[in-house]
């Protein structure tokens, strides 16, 4: 472990496949989560799009990376953060995203959500604490 | 003078679809892809805008953009086609032209 844990925050505000920012950005979390520091995903606006469940590419062509997003609890990525008020523009709701666990092995790998909702509010607050903020 | 105008933005990151719709003649054809499709589905915040439209101009979404971002036909706007890619050389091939809102 470094000697300086730093807050880093990946914020993700682009809808998947349109743009590449959506997949760059699961790519530089998953690099970064091999360097021990204190990481938290937060997806806003379009980003929210990034979770929906159910995505089928094969008609588009393209990778379906969303699988991917599954898999951040064994990278102990275990911080994600959804705004409430960007699903509820869209129509959207925890129900239409994927359900994202970790396994806390300090609870005998008791299965946790990884996803949390918060309030427009608490995500400006999320950005202030962090001292790191990665934009995609 | 029947015109099909594509978008292909978010309504939520780009005025694309406001304006395209602000702009479409009656009996112009709308068609909905890429991250476009997002203003075809039901409950949004531009939905009401899309609705207002559909009185006027015919809206198409590529099923194939829908279905790769998670979404069944069954959240669309009421009124709304879906088309596949071959739909979509035929709506280009009868329109007299082709407008992109980018």
């Amino acid at each position: 472990m470094s000697a300086t844990v730093k807050k880093f925050l990946y914020l993700n505000r682009k809808a998947p496949y349109g743009t590449i920012y959506a997949w760059e950005s699961l790519e530089v979390v998953l690099i970064g989560a091999a360097f021990d520091q204190d990481v938290s995903l937060a997806f806003v606006d379009d980003g929210v799009y990034q979770l929906t469940k159910g995505q089928e590419t094969a008609g588009i062509g393209m990778k379906n990376f969303s699988p991917t997003y599954a898999a951040l609890g064994d990278y102990e990525v275990t911080k994600i953060f959804v705004e409430q008020e960007s699903l509820q523009e869209r129509g959207l709701s925890l129900d239409d995203l994927q359900h994202l666990v970790w396994e806390d092995e300090d609870e005998d790998y008791a299965e946790k959500d990884s996803i949390a909702l918060v309030s427009r509010a608490e995500m400006a607050a999320l950005m202030d604490e962090s001292d790191v903020v990665f934009s995609f | 003078m029947s015109k099909l105008h594509t978008v292909n933005k978010s309504p939520f990151e780009k005025s694309s679809l406001e304006s395209c719709l602000a702009h479409a003649s009656d009996g112009a054809a709308v068609l909905l892809f890429e991250d476009g499709i997002y203003g075809g589905l039901r409950g949004t915040a531009a939905a009401e805008t899309v609705e207002r439209a559909l009185a006027s101009v015919k809206v198409y979404v590529l099923g194939e953009d829908l279905k790769a971002r998670g979404f069944g036909e069954d959240r669309l706007l009421n009124g709304i086609s879906v088309v596949d890619y071959g739909g979509f050389v035929d709506l280009a091939a009868q329109a007299d032209a082709v407008q992109a809102w980018l």
